[in-house]
């Protein structure tokens, strides 16, 4: 989880109220969170916590949603992405989307959600989302954001949701008045799931010298600029000076792919910025002791041997603390990085990432990386 | 080596009385009704414990707001009523059951089981380590579980009789009304520098966080809030310490309800040598004995009046005791485990009986 840098935090006279330790004292030992979320519900002193404000559907498949961000936020780069908390079936699950508002607004920011209907997050927006609902983010990071200084032209290729961080630069381009020439390909299968058509009509009537270009892949059109796929016959016909502009390109990942390819073969790989969306996937076989245990505090890597996390532990000559040994007191849990284990009590598979887990109880499978 | 070897039979408590393959059976129901329940968690449990988290807030609010308009008498009884039900809550229902890990698996910061910190004198990480740790493993095992009487009372016959003993029953009544701070010096394991097991330097850090703590919560009660209650000041006070004395006594009630009426079993360290997970499920039944009563005692309670359920289960939500419930007393029945319920009057006055009788050889 991206840590809030101390610094960059404005001491305002409310937060240096909060830390008085008097006031401290008043709200030991449950914090003042719980208190000023009597008055705000989204208030806290270090979470940045964001109200639902509106919500639209653009598309048939896509949800977006406007959120107002308490003032722990410190604002984005256009391009970057931001974790979105929100409680599915009363598990806080986080996923990342990229904010699609311009990055000079620092006082609400827009994301669109594809849904993914065996997706946990996406499901849960698309149909429950409603104004008013408090959602938790994190820190805005990533390293898909414009060049320094951005003043002459630009390329963007973007498939169905992906359009979303390109989105956030036009409009950040736009609120900062860039005079090159941008222009923009789109990807979607049908014309029924175009996004943000309405907003790059307006854009395009603001910017004289925007471009935007859409492809539908699983619909024909006649006399259409764009049709199929993405190829490098028709991106040199929409921008025959492809190869010597910076190119940003977000999708899924065969777009990216293909993109990658077509740049590489005009040796310009170094003018294009890729970002892909792709879901990690895991062997989730108990019976698999084969990967790596890594232990990456004591930096030590181990064969996964299909001992527990525990005994595999004590095995590389490390003692973690640990109490019952038979899972019952919590004593012995660690942070996993990510990885798979079973439960040696159930014999049930569980993805992991970034929680905690009971080292008595529980074998990896497969590659594992454990916070010790 | 002779292919007829064998390992002498483990040496298992007189109180065991089911066949060593019984045990395995009724551990292995025990782990399947805990799967099926940790499979169904989900919303519910989640609103549940905000709802329960919502109410002490906005009772702790409503208490100490009260205790503000204290010149009328019936908002003082009604403050400091609001206010020890509030510190009932936050120790009972959601602090002990937080700090169990419970909730961990919802994800949510405010739900974290290594974090939570509960209005008590005892520090959340000495709890963690005594209570989780010593006492849920060890459970009734004179010698290791340190909840035997807390190094205080004679709780058993097993603890040999002194004659400092003569007063076993007025230490409980000390014990009930300073339970807090019983507990966190308990907790702290003071006896273990007694015993030459440890230097006072080495529980230093221990001893200073949990001085912090108790003096942090006491300048809280006994300070800032009535210096902000200006005129208001002595009966803020005395309301404060009414709803900690209150919450202490309650809570010392319910625990000493837990494992000390009559026909609960104890145990011997070389009783439990590698005890298997059953065994231990099996122990933990005869071990411990729940409270009957209205919906209101088992919130209250933390749901500790299903203590035999919570100390088969610990970490799974406390709200899902009372339906697990009937499945454990079900099997119990079939396997024939004494399973040990009854009034809070009842079992309370067992305990009663059991202090007094033990200030005597």
């Amino acid at each position: 989880m991206y840590v809030v840098p101390e610094s960059a935090a404005p001491l305002r006279l409310g937060r240096r109220l909060f830390q008085s330790r008097t006031l401290e004292t008043i709200v030991s030992p449950n914090g003042i969170d719980r208190y000023g979320q009597l008055l705000d519900p989204t208030f806290s002193v270090h979470r940045v916590l964001a109200r639902v404000e509106q919500v639209r559907r653009q598309t048939a498949g896509s949800v977006t949603l406007t959120l107002r961000p308490n003032a722990n936020w410190l604002g984005f780069e256009a391009g970057q992405h931001v974790g979105v908390g929100v409680e599915v079936d009363g598990v806080v699950t986080t996923r990342y989307y990229s904010p699609a508002s311009s990055a000079e607004d620092d006082r609400s920011i827009e994301i669109t959600v594809a849904l993914h209907p065996d997706g946990v997050v996406s499901p849960d927006l698309y149909y429950r989302a409603v104004p008013g609902e408090i959602v938790s983010l994190t820190q805005a990071f990533g390293e898909f954001t414009l060049p320094d200084s951005h003043a002459g032209d630009l390329l963007l290729i973007c498939g169905g949701s992906g359009i979303t961080p390109l989105m956030s630069m036009l409009r950040t381009l736009h609120a900062q008045g860039h005079v090159g020439t941008v222009t923009l390909v789109s990807f979607a299968p049908t014309r029924a799931d175009d996004l943000y058509v309405s907003e790059l009509k307006q854009l395009g009537a603001e910017m004289s010298r925007l471009q935007v270009v859409r492809g539908h892949t699983r619909e024909h059109e006649p006399g259409g600029t764009l049709t199929g796929h993405i190829s490098a016959a028709k991106i040199k016909r929409i921008c025959p000076r492809f190869a010597e502009i910076p190119t940003y390109v977000c999708g899924p990942p065969r777009l990216v792919a293909a993109t990658e390819r077509i740049w590489k073969a005009a040796g310009a790989s170094a003018s294009l910025k890729s970002e892909s969306f792709t879901l990690p996937e895991l062997k989730l076989d108990a019976a698999d002791a084969t990967g790596t245990l890594a232990f990456t505090e004591s930096g030590i890597s181990v064969d996964n041997s299909g001992a527990t996390l525990l005994d595999q532990a004590e095995a590389a000559g490390i003692a973690p603390t640990c109490g019952c040994r038979i899972g019952v007191c919590h004593a012995c849990d660690a942070h996993v990085k990510s990885g798979a284990a079973r439960d040696v009590r159930s014999g049930k598979v569980r993805a992991l990432s970034n929680e905690r887990v009971q080292l008595c109880v529980n074998a990896p499978v497969g590659d594992f990386e454990l916070f010790i | 080596m002779p292919a007829t070897a064998t390992t002498p039979p483990k040496k298992r408590p007189p109180s065991f009385k089911l066949t060593p393959e019984q045990i395995e059976l009724f551990g292995e129901e025990l782990d399947a009704l805990r799967e099926r329940v940790i499979e169904d968690l989900g919303q519910r449990d989640s609103d549940y414990i905000h709802k329960v988290m919502k109410a002490q807030r906005d009772l702790e609010v409503a208490g100490r707001g009260l205790l503000f308009l204290s010149f009328i008498p019936p908002a003082w009884i009604a403050g400091t009523t609001a206010l020890a039900v509030a510190k009932i809550l936050d120790n009972m229902e959601i602090g002990h059951n937080i700090m169990h890990d419970q909730y961990d698996w919802t994800h949510d910061p405010a739900l974290d089981g290594h974090e939570f910190e509960w209005d008590n004198a005892s520090t959340g990480d000495d709890w963690r380590d005594v209570h989780n740790y010593q006492h849920h493993t060890y459970t009734n095992v004179v010698g290791l579980d340190r909840d035997m009487g807390y190094g205080l009372l004679r709780v058993t016959e097993r603890q040999p009789w002194a004659p400092y003993y003569l007063g076993n029953a007025v230490y409980a009544f000390l014990l009930a009304v300073l339970f807090e701070y019983g507990v966190a010096v308990y907790n702290m394991e003071l006896d273990q520098i007694r015993l030459g097991r440890v230097s006072f330097e080495d529980k230093r850090e221990e001893f200073d966080r949990t001085w912090r703590k108790i003096s942090k919560q006491a300048i809280k009660d006994y300070l800032l809030f009535p210096a902000l209650g200006g005129p208001m000041a002595p009966l803020i006070f005395a309301g404060n310490m009414t709803a900690n004395v209150v919450r202490n006594v309650w809570a010392f009630s319910v625990i000493f309800c837990g494992h000390f009426p009559s026909g609960i079993e104890e145990f011997n360290r070389d009783e439990i040598i590698d005890e298997t997970r059953a065994e231990w499920y099996y122990r933990q039944v005869i071990g411990s004995g729940n409270l009957t009563g209205p919906n209101l005692l088992h919130v209250m309670t933390g749901n500790l009046s299903y203590h035999i359920e919570h100390h088969l289960f610990p970490d799974i939500p406390a709200n899902r005791y009372a339906e697990m419930s009937v499945e454990v007393k079900e099997a119990c029945a079939r396997f024939g485990i004494p399973y040990n319920e009854g009034s809070m009057p009842r079992q309370f006055g067992s305990v009663v009986k059991k202090l007094v009788r033990l200030a005597l050889p």
